[in-house]
């Protein structure tokens, strides 16, 4: 049925989609030959998950939308069909189930479709093992995938998509929460599928793993195609621009702040197993980054800091007062903000309308005079900050769910300066937010700076410590394990320390 | 079974309760460890059982149904009309009219909700009154008395006569009530189908991209709770010999309550057929123990409500067992404590 000579895994042209008011893909084409690695690359909400949910029949094309897979003429689509034709997908907000087994999710595609009949467990499991190890990860198979921390849910995903024998794998940002040695496996992954004639199209937001792995880029923006360009001679700065349709910046921006005063300074803080006696301080103004691996007890080292667990030992002193806040509700009340790594399920309630999310942390401002919410305050104070912000939105009664990646961020943001802190911790502040979106919110950030905001930037993204912040902070096993000046190094230096 | 509890913590503390409870009344009472009350235990409650697993797959599929006890009642009164009208019947017709009603009834749930798009809660609360309405209407409230004998006539699996002259037995409901059970857990575990239940339940985006079949899952869900409602309501009139429109109102919240206390989880995705009947026995068992200890009906209620708390707001909290005999990891759940 589908010859293994054919040139095209997808061919598709004039595909379109329209939710109600908004055109989220107009006449897009876009091509990928069998055994190719093909990025799909554009900033957030500009239609790239659209576009992959048409092509697996999630949902239906807006008329004249043309569709072939390995070079046969789609009519009717639906999910099954797509894998019937070998179309495996890794979906951006993953669309596992958490509390079925980790075999189950990695399975789930066996136990779909067909007739009803004894769902064969042992067989799923062996074979899950199996793409386990080709992927050089261990996981246990039985435990519920609640269980396991975001990164790894993303590994049970990528597992997933390798389970048929799919010969065209879309994966919508795979490497949003992985590691460094985690993305290089999958990367590694993605090289043997191409070399075994498998197609993948590969969405990331990362333009260094863009340009690494693909041997073509489709670029996108606002629901409308670009172009098609050979990644060959390609530049980061090139692409970015292609995506967001203006000159990025990328210059070393670090300010010396010795001379301010000092608005955190934190000594000899230590938690048994996650932290050891770390020292350092943040001046009025001032944008420190910390940076290391996933595991380094950065997320931790924040996590005291607002109160969410205690330390051991060790003071936290902020604008010349010993604060030990025991929780966040402290935390916030003495002036620190946390943004946290987790966006989808830490800091925003996702079906809730983005005016209330943005006010949940302060909700003691709008109080009218009799005690009850005034919505009046509450719409004064959303418009200002999402105004501010220039959050790209509908209404501010939509739920935060209907927003994109780095537009969810800012509302994030948003909700916690609502609280008017001194000291503001962003852990991993980009994750899953494209390059012009990425760029927005440090534009912000520097304003909260000059304003006179201290700030803690958390990311295992060195580039963005590296030209954001004022000074950075190496992480490693639980100790700070050195200083550096941006001025006074590079980008591929630090690189080196980290991942050494 | 370990493995079982271990990933199951609500059904692991359910059940170590249980037992307490157990020991406890078997200690406390001479009553209560007796062939005569365990029997009648099951006796009493194989038709909520019957119910409690039909409900769980609804609530597994992500939903909820308040309207099967009264659904039950429909049955009983529809299977009671037709089996007069052609002249008797027998337990074959009996289970096949009153399942396919049951199921009938399910499936007009699941129609309204997918139809409508409406949670299945508000119209579960529609369905409820609609049909005890139009059953009250109907019937004007009279019971019925005038049955087929087979369907009324005791069948005992099981007979024993002790020392003193007691006698025990288990009824056919019993056996019916094991069938729905191995049943469900069967569907509901080992079949392709069944786990497409507790993936749609669990993240209902997601059960779609994979392509399972949405209207599908919810037929079934509704369906099986509906066939469960039917197959409970022919049994209970076995137990009661008489069909009372309005004796199973109010029945499917006691179910409810005792299938939520077996770690199902409102909202899907999770839960157990053998949660349901530990959540079914520990009701019975709590309601048989202090009738034996001569405690007011009323702290009956009380204790109930004040378990469904308890079981939910900690469910959440982690309670390792294995860390007991641990002290290393003891000590380090300690320290999170403090
Ligand atoms: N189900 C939907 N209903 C309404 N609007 C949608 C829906 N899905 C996506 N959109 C809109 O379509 C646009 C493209 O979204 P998406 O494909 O998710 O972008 P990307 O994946 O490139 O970030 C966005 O403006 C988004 O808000
Ligand atoms: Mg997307």
């Amino acid at each position: 049925m589908h010859p293994k000579d054919e040139k095209y895994a997808l061919r598709m042209k004039n595909v379109s989609k329209r939710f109600g008011g908004v055109q989220a893909l107009d006449k897009v084409a876009m091509e990928v030959k069998a055994g190719e690695v093909h990025c799909l690359a554009g900033e957030n909400g500009c239609g790239k998950s659209t576009l992959i949910k048409i092509v697996t029949g999630v949902y239906e094309p807006d008329d004249g939308t043309e569709i072939e897979v390995f070079g046969e003429r789609i009519s009717s689509n639906s999910p099954t069909k797509a894998r019937a034709k070998g179309i495996a997908v890794i979906w951006q907000d993953l669309a596992l189930f958490p509390h079925m087994s980790v075999a189950e999710n990695i399975g789930i595609d066996e136990l779909v479709g067909g007739r009803p009949r004894v769902a064969q467990f042992k067989s799923i499991k062996t074979r899950a093992q199996g793409v386990m190890d080709r992927l050089g990860v261990s996981l246990d198979l039985d435990a519920p995938l609640s269980s396991l921390p975001i990164a790894q849910r993303q590994v049970v995903a990528i597992a997933r998509s390798l389970m048929s024998d799919a010969r065209l794998v879309f994966m919508d940002e795979p490497t949003a929460s992985l590691t460094q040695s985690e993305t290089d496996a999958l990367l590694a992954i993605v090289r043997n599928l191409s070399a075994d004639g498998v197609a993948v199209v590969f969405v990331s937001h990362r333009l260094a793993e863009v340009l690494d792995i693909a041997e073509r880029v489709t670029v996108v923006r606002d629901g409308k195609l670009v172009g098609v360009y050979p990644t060959e001679g390609m530049s980061q700065s090139r692409l970015g621009e292609l995506m967001t349709g203006h000159m990025l910046e990328s210059e070393v921006r670090a300010r010396d702040k010795t001379g301010s005063d000092i608005m955190l300074r934190v000594t000899g803080l230590s938690r048994q197993d996650q932290f050891e006696n770390v020292s350092f301080d943040i001046k009025r103004g001032e944008i420190v980054g910390i940076t290391g691996l996933i595991g380094s007890g950065r997320t931790e080292l924040a996590h005291a800091l607002i109160g969410m667990t205690r330390t051991d030992q060790g003071t936290i002193e902020l604008d010349r007062e010993v604060v030990r806040p025991r929780n966040i509700r402290e935390a916030i009340a003495k002036g620190i903000a946390y943004v946290s790594e987790d966006r989808l399920t830490l800091g925003l309630v996702q079906p809730q309308p983005i005016a209330d999310n943005t006010v949940t942390s302060v909700l003691d401002k709008i109080l009218g005079s009799v005690g009850l919410i005034s919505s009046q305050k509450k719409n004064d104070l959303v418009d200002g900050w999402i105004e501010r912000f220039s959050v790209k939105i509908g209404e501010t009664s939509d739920a935060v769910s209907t927003l994109s990646g780095g537009n969810q961020q800012r509302v994030v943001l948003a909700k916690w300066l609502a609280t008017n802190p001194k000291l503001l911790i962003l852990d991993s502040p980009t994750v899953g937010v494209d390059v012009g979106a990425r760029a927005g919110i440090f534009h912000i950030v520097r304003e909260l700076a000059d304003e006179g905001l201290a700030i803690l930037l958390i990311t295992d993204e060195i580039t963005e410590a590296f030209y954001n912040a004022d000074r950075i902070f190496h992480m490693a096993d639980g100790r700070l394990q050195a200083e550096y000046d941006p001025h006074q190094t590079s980008v591929q230096q630090l690189e080196e320390r980290v991942y050494a | 079974m370990r493995k079982l509890l271990s990933s199951h913590t609500v059904e692991a503390r359910l059940f170590a309760v249980l037992l307490l409870m157990v020991v406890g009344l078997s200690l406390a009472t001479d009553t209560f460890l007796t062939v005569a009350n365990l029997t009648s235990l099951l006796n009493n409650n194989s038709v909520n059982l019957i119910w409690a697993v039909g409900l769980l797959v609804v609530l597994v599929a992500g939903g909820i149904d308040i309207s099967f006890a009264v659904a039950a009642s429909v049955v009983q009164y529809l299977t009671a009309q037709i089996l007069g009208y052609v002249g008797g019947g027998n337990w074959v017709l009996g289970f096949l009219i009153a399942g396919s009603i049951g199921l009938g009834l399910g499936l007009i749930n699941a129609a309204l909700i997918h139809g409508f798009k409406i949670v299945s809660i508000v119209i579960t609360i529609a369905t409820f009154n609609a049909f005890f309405g139009l059953l009250m209407f109907f019937t004007k409230g009279r019971s019925i008395y005038t049955l087929p004998d087979w369907w009324v006539d005791r069948i005992f699996l099981f007979e024993y006569q002790s020392a003193s002259g007691v006698w025990s037995e288990l009824h056919l409901s019993v056996a019916v009530m094991v069938a729905c059970l191995v049943a469900t857990a069967f569907f509901i575990n080992r079949t392709t189908t069944g786990r497409q239940l507790y993936a749609f339940g669990d993240n209902p985006e997601g059960a779609r991209r994979a392509g399972i079949n949405i209207a599908l899952m919810q037929a079934i869900a509704f369906g099986w709770c509906g066939l469960m409602a039917g197959i409970g309501g022919l049994m209970q009139v076995n137990i009661a010999k008489e069909v009372v429109p309005n004796a199973l109102y109010g029945r499917e919240l006691d179910v409810l309550a005792a299938v939520v206390l077996g770690g199902a989880r409102l909202g899907g995705g999770k839960g157990t057929v053998f949660g349901c009947v530990l959540g079914v026995l520990f009701v019975a068992i709590t309601q048989n123990g202090l009738n034996l200890l001569g405690v007011s009906p009323f702290a009956f209620q009380m204790i109930i409500g004040a378990t469904i708390l308890v079981a939910i707001s900690t469910s959440n909290v982690k309670i390792d067992l294995s860390s007991w005999f641990k002290p290393k990891s003891g000590q380090q759940s300690r320290r999170v404590d403090q």
